[in-house]
C-alpha cells in the first residue's frame, strides 16, 4: 500500500539547526547532522533542510552539512534555501541531496525550474511556495518569496500551475500563517492545491499533534506532511506520531 | 569489482554513498572495458529513458551490458534501471535493452493519481536472495512515474517479478531472471531494509 509521507524539516543557520514561529525570532535547536541521524533512526520518511543561512559566502558550510548528512542517512533528503541557478542545485545534488528545493528564485526567474528539471529530471525539482492569506486573490491566497516578507502580487493556484507545467516535480506549501504555531495546518489552501495539481502536495507549518498532522493528510488532501517544532523541541517522537496518525486511518510507514 | 555504470544523467551519488557505506567494491564508470572486466554491474538511475539510451548508444555501453547479461554475470537494475532491461518504453516511445520481452508503461493519473509516484510503499516479495532477511511485506522507496506491469508484452503473466506493489495498477517492484535483478525502488533511500537489498546484492548474489 502506498504510504503518506512524514518529513521533518530542519531550518539551518550557519551549520546551526534553527526554528522560529511565523517565520521570525529564531532559535538553534541542535546539530543538524546529529538530529538527521536521530531522525533516521527512528524512521521517519524523508528530511528537509532549508538554508536560511543570509549571505552566500557562508554556503559551504551547507554543503559540508549536506555531505556529512548523505553520509549516514540513506533516505531521501531535499536541500533549500537560496537555490538560484543550476549550478546551485548541482552543487547540493553533488554533495549527496535527492531533491532540491527551489522558492524565491523560482518566482523572480521561472525558468530555472525547466533548466533543473532538463538537466535532473522532474522528480528532482521541488517549489517550495510561502503563501499567506490574501482576499484580493481568486484562490484566497498570495505568494510572497524572501523569507515570507515580500509580496509577489501572485495567486497561490495560477503559480502552482505554471510551475507545474513548467516541470516541478512536487509542492511544499508553506504557510506563514500558521508557521511554527503548533496550531494545526493551512487545511484549505493545501486541500484546494492538491486538487489543482497532479503532482504531489507537501503541507508545512502549524503541525502541534499528530491529530493535525491527520487532518491535513485526509481532509486536508495533502501527499505529505512537513513537521519541525513538535519533534525538535522534543515533545513527539517519530514511532508515536506514526502510531497516532496510522491509528487515525492514514496509511503510514510503520517499518 | 562492481561496475557501477554512469551514463551522465541523473545522480550516483546515494548510490555510491550506500555503496561505500557497505564496504563494497565498486568503480564508478561509463567506459565498456571496465564493465566487460566486472564480476557484477549495477546500474542506477533517475533519468529520463530516451535520453538514458541515446548516451548508451553513443557510448557502447548498450554492447556492453547486453555482452555482459549474456556472460551470465550479475546485474543489478535500480528505477530507470529497472525499465532499461526491458524491451520498450512509453516515455517518448523509446526503445530499450530488450533483454526480456517486457514493455513499460506509464501510470494513468486519470484517477486522480499524483504521477511521479513518489514515496514508499509495500513491497510483497518472492523471498528470493535479493530479499534474504528482508521481513515479506516492507515498504521502500519509489520516485517513478513508468512502471513494468504484471505482464508482459505478449499479454501472458511475467514469470519474472521477484517482488510487487500497487499504486492505481498492480506493477512489478522487483524482477528476477537469472543474473538479471531489478528493484523499481531505490534500495539506497529505503532505510536499513533498503541497504540489506543492496547488501545481498553485494554479498549474497554472485
Amino acid at each position: 500500500m502506498f504510504q503518506k509521507r512524514i518529513i521533518i524539516c530542519l531550518d539551518v543557520r550557519d551549520g546551526k539547526t534553527t526554528k522560529g514561529i511565523r517565520f521570525e525570532g529564531n532559535a538553534d535547536v541542535g546539530d543538524p547532522v546529529e538530529m538527521a541521524e536521530r531522525y533516521y533512526r527512528q524512521g521517519v520518511d524523508e528530511l528537509v533542510f532549508y538554508d536560511i543561512t543570509a549571505s552566500s559566502e557562508r554556503r559551504g558550510i551547507m554543503i559540508d552539512v549536506v555531505r556529512r548528512v548523505a553520509e549516514r542517512i540513506f533516505i531521501p533528503f531535499c536541500v533549500g534555501g537560496g537555490i538560484a541557478s543550476v549550478d546551485d542545485m548541482s552543487e547540493v545534488i553533488m554533495a549527496g541531496a535527492e531533491k532540491v528545493s527551489v522558492n524565491s528564485a523560482a518566482v523572480r526567474n521561472p525558468v530555472i525550474i525547466e533548466d533543473g528539471a532538463s538537466r535532473y529530471g522532474s522528480q528532482c525539482i521541488v517549489l517550495g511556495m510561502d503563501v499567506a492569506a490574501d482576499e484580493s486573490k481568486s484562490s484566497g491566497y498570495g505568494v510572497f518569496v524572501d523569507g515570507g516578507r515580500v509580496k509577489t502580487g501572485r495567486d497561490m493556484l495560477e503559480w502552482a500551475k505554471e510551475a507545474e507545467n513548467r516541470g516541478i516535480g512536487e509542492i511544499v506549501l508553506n504557510s506563514i500563517d500558521t508557521d511554527g504555531t503548533q496550531e494545526g495546518y493551512e487545511l484549505h489552501a493545501t486541500c484546494i492545491l492538491s486538487e489543482t495539481v497532479g503532482v504531489p502536495v507537501v503541507a508545512s507549518g502549524g503541525a502541534g499533534k499528530p491529530e493535525h498532522i491527520a487532518e491535513v493528510l485526509g481532509i486536508g488532501k495533502a501527499d505529505a506532511a512537513l513537521i519541525a517544532s513538535m519533534v525538535h523541541y522534543g515533545n513527539y517522537t517519530i514511532a508515536q506520531i506514526k502510531r497516532e496518525v496510522a491509528a487515525s486511518g492514514i496509511p503510514i510507514r510503520q517499518n | 569489482m562492481i561496475a557501477v555504470i554512469d551514463y551522465g544523467s541523473g545522480n550516483l551519488k546515494s548510490v555510491e554513498l550506500a555503496l561505500r557505506h557497505l564496504d563494497a567494491c565498486f568503480k564508478i564508470t561509463s567506459d565498456s572495458k571496465v564493465v566487460a572486466a566486472s564480476e557484477k554491474v549495477i546500474f542506477p538511475g533517475v533519468g529520463e529513458a530516451r535520453h538514458a539510451m541515446n548516451i548508451l548508444r553513443a557510448t557502447h555501453l548498450d554492447e556492453a551490458l547486453c555482452d555482459f547479461a549474456a556472460s551470465g554475470r550479475v546485474l543489478l537494475g535500480i528505477c530507470l534501471g529497472c525499465q532499461i532491461v526491458a524491451n520498450h518504453t512509453e516515455e517518448h516511445d523509446t526503445d530499450l535493452l530488450g533483454l526480456l520481452p517486457w514493455d513499460v508503461r506509464r501510470f494513468s493519473t486519470s484517477d486522480g493519481l499524483k504521477v511521479p509516484q513518489i514515496g514508499w510503499n509495500t513491497v510483497i516479495h518472492d523471498s528470493s536472495l535479493l530479499f534474504e532477511d528482508v521481513s515479506p511485506e516492507s515498504s521502500f522507496y519509489f520516485d517513478h512515474s513508468y512502471y513494468l506491469p504484471l505482464c508482459l508484452a505478449d499479454g501472458t503473466d511475467s514469470p519474472w517479478v521477484a517482488g510487487r506493489s500497487e499504486y492505481g495498477v498492480p506493477f512489478a517492484a522487483a524482477i528476477h531472471k537469472d543474473n538479471i535483478w531489478a528493484t523499481q525502488f531505490h534500495p539506497e533511500k529505503s532505510g536499513p531494509r533498503g541497504l540489506q537489498v543492496l547488501r545481498n546484492f553485494v554479498e549474497r548474489i554472485v
